[in-house]
């Protein structure tokens, strides 16, 4: 077992470390407290990220990436996590891994300029009626002529507002199978503007204030039989293939908020005096830190080495559910007890923390709740004993 | 025209220094290190000088423990060429004295034959400020210390010093030493991509043997102690007060 960083890996973090302190962190409480991105600072901050070779560095090499390793890009992916949300995915956008699926025409038209900055790419699984069971989903797509016509509600989706395109997921049909009737998906690209095709505002969301979330609407949508991502009837089978890594990016995000809370409450603890000492000096303080200390790198550890064996071949759902469910949660419990050390400044807005902990609730919830994260951890348990 | 910039790892900027609990320096175990901001500086100068076609190559040397091989890929990252790692010690506790790491570098110019040696004016963990002056007298070689700015034109540099209270501007004879101050300019990030490429550019390992210096320590530090600690402040009531006790118990003005 091997757990130094090499020379690269080091490298990585301190560039991207530095990056965000000098480039985003001076922007976070305007973002926070208004909500809003405007346009010219996200052009500002990609044009440096795009210097940095920080823009899209989760995409291989040849097509203008960073070309990392998995666990070195979840190093990246820490140090971002640990700016506002929205200030680090728009402005050093990471495109999803899925547009790498796509034909060589498909990769010129949606891939290439995201990479170059000139896009965004939104990805619409999510409806209504279908979270958790995604198969479960309304929204239909059927075959007309050479043509594809969609229609339904998707609702949730990230920054669709911004995206030039979307890979909307449809059912297209179903198919019997030994425990009963399963429907089929198919993945596709639509251009804003499509006739049929409305983006409208979504919720306000307590958490990553703004990176703002859509509700997309498919009337009698048409798309070209060359919009479909992978093969018909495929579209899950493509995202299981090309996302598989998500649930790790959002355990290293959660990393680097939960690293940067502790770091403030550590700092704080030790500065803090009331009755005549430093607070870190009262146990009711100290053993808190210890704990957060502790949880943070058992979450480390599951996280890296699940990016390990990734890049192995020999991950299994189970590792990456355990990094994504104790990542998400110890970064709760650390939001939340780093403010508790604060006392009442840990509330207020003029430091991270209160918002790190409204942040906090959605990674328990997106890309997997943590009940579905336990389902899958149980079942390949259980699996293995034929239960 | 070579360029070659000494670099040095020293403790980061961003930590809080500790003195050992003997006094004998200060803790180094397990506290994170980085490139001397200065020399981070010259190495952005040198990168920019060949970006400019003025240079053709820049070779970067750092001396002291093997670790200091990351400061060297560092360097390479941003964008230098070339690496010479001369392991002089193997305790990160002992800092090689400034005529020790001149002498190896002159000896590292003669051997590299550079126009410019580009140094940062100070290393921020000792801040001796001696290496680039006694490099420059061991090699009988011009000196331009406390550069903000830096222009080569020919075989003279103009270098724009800044000096107490203002700028100096002085024209040298290459070949020459030029250390750089903080204003010289903002040092780039190393991209992603040249973190990348870094691993596959050269890096010598080297002893002081090798060069036939002797970096024996020749100075003895007999106590290190913390700054003292800043006295709380008062307030006053009136401009008239502040004036009497700048007068009175002051004695300022
Ligand atoms: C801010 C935000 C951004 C998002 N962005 C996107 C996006 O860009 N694209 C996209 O497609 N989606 C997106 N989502 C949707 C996200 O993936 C879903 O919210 C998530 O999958 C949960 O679905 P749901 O909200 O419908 O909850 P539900 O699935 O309705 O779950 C409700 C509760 O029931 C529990 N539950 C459900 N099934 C089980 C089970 N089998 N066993 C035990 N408990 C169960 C859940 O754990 C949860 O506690 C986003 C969501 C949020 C909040
Ligand atoms: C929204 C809001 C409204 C408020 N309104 C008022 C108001 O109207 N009037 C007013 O006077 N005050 C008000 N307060 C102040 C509030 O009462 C204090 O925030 C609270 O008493 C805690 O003090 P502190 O924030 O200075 O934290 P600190 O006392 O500095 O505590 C920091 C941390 O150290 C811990 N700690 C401190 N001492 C010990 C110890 N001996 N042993 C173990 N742990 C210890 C604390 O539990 C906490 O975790 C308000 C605060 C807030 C947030």
């Amino acid at each position: 077992m091997q757990f130094g960083l090499s020379d690269e890996q080091r490298m990585i973090i301190d560039t991207t470390r530095a990056f965000v302190e000098v480039e985003l962190y001076p922007h976070e409480l305007a973002v926070e407290r208004s909500g809003h991105l405007p346009l010219d600072l996200i052009r500002d901050i990609q044009q440096k990220a795009i210097a940095a070779g920080l823009y899209a560095a989760n995409m291989p090499a040849e097509v203008g990436g960073a070309g990392l390793d998995t666990l070195s890009w979840l190093l990246y992916e820490r140090e971002l996590g640990r700016a506002n949300y929205a200030l680090h995915w728009t402005c050093v956008a990471r495109p999803s891994n899925i547009l790498l699926a796509g034909t060589p025409e498909q990769r010129d038209r949606y891939l290439m300029p995201c990479i170059r900055g000139e896009t965004w790419d939104c990805l619409a699984m999510t409806e209504p009626g279908a979270g958790s069971d995604l198969r479960g989903m309304k929204a239909s797509a059927r075959q007309d002529g050479g043509d594809w016509v969609l229609n339904g509600t998707k609702h949730f989706i990230s920054h669709a507002d911004l995206a030039g395109f979307t890979i909307a997921f449809m059912a297209t049909g179903e198919e019997d199978t030994p425990r009963g009737p399963k429907k089929k998906i198919t993945a596709f690209f639509v251009d804003k503007g499509t006739k049929g095709f409305t983006v409208r505002d979504g919720y306000r969301n307590v958490s990553h204030r703004g990176y703002t979330n859509a509700v997309l609407e498919f009337d009698d949508c048409r798309v070209p039989a060359a919009n479909v991502l992978g093969e018909p009837h495929k579209g899950f089978e493509v995202a299981n293939t090309w996302l598989g890594a998500t649930r790790l990016q959002v355990a290293a995000t959660c990393l680097g908020r939960a690293d940067r809370a502790l770091q403030l409450a550590i700092s704080y603890a030790a500065e803090r005096r009331q009755f005549g000492q430093s607070i870190g000096k009262f146990q009711g303080v100290s053993f808190k830190l210890a704990d957060m200390a502790m949880e943070l790198k058992a979450a480390e550890l599951l996280t890296w080495e699940a990016a390990w064996k990734f890049d192995q071949g020999t991950v299994s759902e189970a590792d990456m559910s355990m990094a994504k469910l104790k990542a998400s949660e110890v970064l709760a419990m650390i939001a939340d007890e780093a403010i508790q050390i604060h006392g009442g400044m840990g509330l207020m807005d003029e430091l991270p923390l209160e918002r790190i902990w409204r942040d906090a609730r959605v990674e328990r919830i997106w890309e997997g709740t943590s009940e579905i994260q336990r389902h899958i951890i149980s079942r390949e348990l259980l699996r293995a004993q034929g239960g | 025209m070579k360029v070659l910039v000494p670099v040095k790892r020293v403790i980061d900027y961003n930590v809080k220094v500790r003195v050992k609990a003997d006094g004998s320096g200060v803790d180094l175990a397990n506290v994170k290190m980085s490139m001397n901001p200065f020399d981070e500086i010259a190495v952005e100068e040198a990168i920019r000088l060949k970006e400019k076609g003025v240079a053709t190559e820049v070779v970067v040397v750092s001396i002291g423990v093997k670790q200091s091989q990351e400061t060297l890929r560092t360097a390479l990252a941003m964008g230098a060429d070339r690496a010479i790692l001369i392991e002089a010690t193997d305790s990160v506790q002992t800092d090689i004295e400034p005529l020790a790491v001149a002498k190896l570098l002159a000896a590292v110019v003669k051997e590299e034959a550079p126009g410019l040696v580009l140094c940062g004016k100070q290393a921020i963990d000792n801040d001796m400020n001696a290496t680039g002056q006694m490099l420059s007298a061991l090699l009988g070689w011009s000196q331009a210390t406390f550069a903000s700015e830096l222009v080569i034109d020919g075989d003279t540099a103009k270098v724009t010093r800044e000096v107490d209270g203002g700028l100096q501007t002085i024209s040298v004879k290459m070949p020459t030493i030029v250390t750089v101050d903080l204003r010289l300019n903002e040092p780039r990030y190393a991209s992603l991509p040249n973190i990348m490429k870094a691993k596959a550019k050269p890096l010598a390992a080297k002893t002081p043997a090798d060069y036939g210096v002797d970096v024996a320590p020749r100075l003895s530090v007999l106590k290190t102690v913390e700054p003292a600690g800043r006295k709380a402040g008062i307030k006053v009531g009136s401009v008239d007060e502040l004036i009497a006790k700048l007068k009175d118990e002051a004695g300022v003005i």
